[in-house]
């Protein structure tokens, strides 16, 4: 079942066009990788599915974006309500700079979920889901930016699982790892797509090959080719996949 | 040697030169305030100075406490004028306001950090003041007026290093903020402000030296009356404008009685900058 219908998007910077009539949808329940070169709007069509280009000054889309059968862009749509549906994972891991009970209260504070009980009960939920209870749970009250690269990213994917949301979005989550933390957040991904879909951006063809069940490429603002991973990887339809898997080109 | 590596040797000591004196200027002022103004105090002692109620030069009473209490009483209040007006338009001008607005904006906030403290003086002498008498009682020249002008006088202090410290905040803490569904205000108060908070401190303590140094626009509206102010309306002198008030016809003990007041004046404000600068090299670290 699609939870993501996203038709004839595009988005302008200015003059410039990012991204070019993009059809996609997205299952619920699998990862669906999203690949290509640098530069070519596989970040920005992320960031449309959680509305964080509206922080952009000059950016103007066309088109509509569906989660759940409901349109993001619509003028009536609860904005905040999407992004706690909606979570992202950044490319450098961002705790803020407060206690690590801090972060992962964060969006139940925002919420306005402020009962110490249920803070208490989501705070060892959300840090079991992601690994992480057993290694700080006699620390909380440490500041969060005195954990690993790698601890911090599965932190920060604890403060989005937190508020419970249907969807997460993954910017290159592994860019800043080494290889072996690397393998640790996309065993969590096996498990977490249980709960959530989850979209993935990343520059590793390997990774997307080895986590995802959907493989979407971008160029240049196009999206060239969208299917299941097994078929793009081992008979792309369209030459330029084949180049860009091969490593002709990219 | 070659000539380009003589004229760099030359420059170098050169630069040298104008540093040390620069340092050494400071260093001799220094010197010679305390070598002015210490004698004094131990001679009549320290308790004498600080805690003494009468100041009467001429008959070797030298308390300087009312004046203290005056400084104190009036950094003080331009800190409630200053901080929470300042830190309003810090916050909107980094996290509100378009980029556009806080271009034209902060320049001109800056500008009014070069306007003359006489003139913010004026102001207070021919506006606040006459207000202050006519809808709240009292003489005017007051604790009042003084901290009002002060705490608008030390506004570009504040805004402009609470903008720097906020603006120094990184992108992705507001990206994760908003990502989690959190509103502009939600953030700023739960992410950004916590994260710039070293930054802003510094800026009120630099407000702060800015407040108790000020002599002119002081001496213009606090209405300068040696005594303990019983309410905000009541008029004060600050142990600034006890300096520049008596300086001009002091002498003997009466003139080192003055030095002995910069002394006091002096290591105030060095506790304040060491102050500051250890909540900010303690901010940085902690990045």
């Amino acid at each position: 079942m699609s939870i993501i219908e996203v038709n004839n998007l595009s988005l302008f910077y200015g003059n410039f066009q990012a991204l070019k009539n993009i059809n996609l949808n997205v299952e619920q329940q699998k990862i669906t990788a999203l690949i290509g070169p640098s530069g070519c709007g596989k970040s920005t069509f992320l960031r449309c599915l959680n509305r964080m280009n509206d922080l952009i000054d000059d950016v103007h889309i066309t088109g509509s974006v569906k989660i759940a059968s409901h349109d993001i862009y619509h003028n009536s749509f609860d904005l905040l309500g999407l992004r706690k549906k909606v979570g992202m994972v950044f490319q450098r891991p961002n705790p803020f700079p407060l206690s690590i009970y801090d972060n992962v209260v964060y969006g139940l504070r925002v919420h306005g979920i402020l009962d110490k009980k249920i803070m208490e009960e989501k705070l060892k939920w959300s840090l079991e889901s992601v690994h992480l209870w057993a290694e700080v749970k006699d620390k909380l009250d440490a500041n969060a930016l005195t954990l690993s690269g790698e601890q911090q990213q599965r932190l920060c994917i604890a403060r989005l699982a937190a508020v419970e949301p249907e969807v997460l979005l993954m910017d290159e989550p592994c860019s800043a790892l080494d290889p072996i933390s690397t393998a640790k957040i996309e065993d969590l991904m096996y498990e977490l797509k249980k709960q959530y879909t989850i979209i993935i951006v990343t520059h590793n063809m390997q990774q997307a090959a080895r986590v995802s069940e959907y493989t979407g490429y971008f160029l240049l603002g196009d999206l060239v080719e969208f299917g299941e991973t097994t078929q793009i990887f081992t008979s792309p339809k369209d030459s330029r996949t084949e180049d860009y898997l091969t490593g002709r080109f990219g | 040697m070659t000539r380009l590596e003589r004229n760099e040797r030359l420059i170098k000591i050169a630069l040298f030169v104008i540093a040390c004196s620069a340092v050494s200027i400071l260093a001799v002022i220094t010197i010679f305030i305390f070598s002015e103004g210490t004698p004094i105090m131990f001679k009549y002692g320290l308790r004498s100075f600080l805690l003494g109620l009468d100041w009467y030069p001429s008959e070797q009473s030298f308390g300087l406490l009312p004046m203290i209490i005056g400084s104190v009483m009036v950094t003080f209040g331009s800190l409630l004028v200053g901080v929470p007006f300042g830190l309003a338009c810090a916050i909107f001008l980094t996290e509100f306001s378009s980029r556009r607005l806080r271009h034209i904006l902060k320049p001109i906030i800056e500008l009014l950090a070069g306007i003359p403290s006489v003139v913010y003086g004026f102001i207070g002498v021919v506006i606040l003041v006459p207000f202050i008498r006519e809808t709240l009682g009292g003489p005017g020249l007051s604790v009042l007026a003084a901290s009002i002008i002060l705490g608008i006088m030390i506004l570009p202090t504040i805004i402009s290093i609470s903008i720097d410290s906020l603006q120094a905040v990184p992108r992705s803490y507001r990206e994760g903020s908003i990502a989690l569904g959190a509103t502009k205000w939600q953030t700023t108060k739960m992410v950004i402000l916590p994260a710039a908070k070293s930054g802003i401190i510094a800026s009120i303590i630099l407000g702060m030296g800015r407040a108790i140094g000020e002599t002119m626009a002081v001496i213009m509206i606090a209405g300068n009356a040696i005594n303990i102010p019983r309410s905000v309306l009541d008029p004060v002198r600050t142990l600034t404008s006890n300096i520049a008030l008596e300086m001009g016809y002091a002498s003997g003990e009466h003139r080192q009685a003055l030095f002995a007041t910069g002394v006091i004046l002096f290591i105030i404000i060095m506790i304040l900058n060491t102050i500051a600068n250890a909540t900010s090299v303690k901010g940085k670290a902690a990045k």
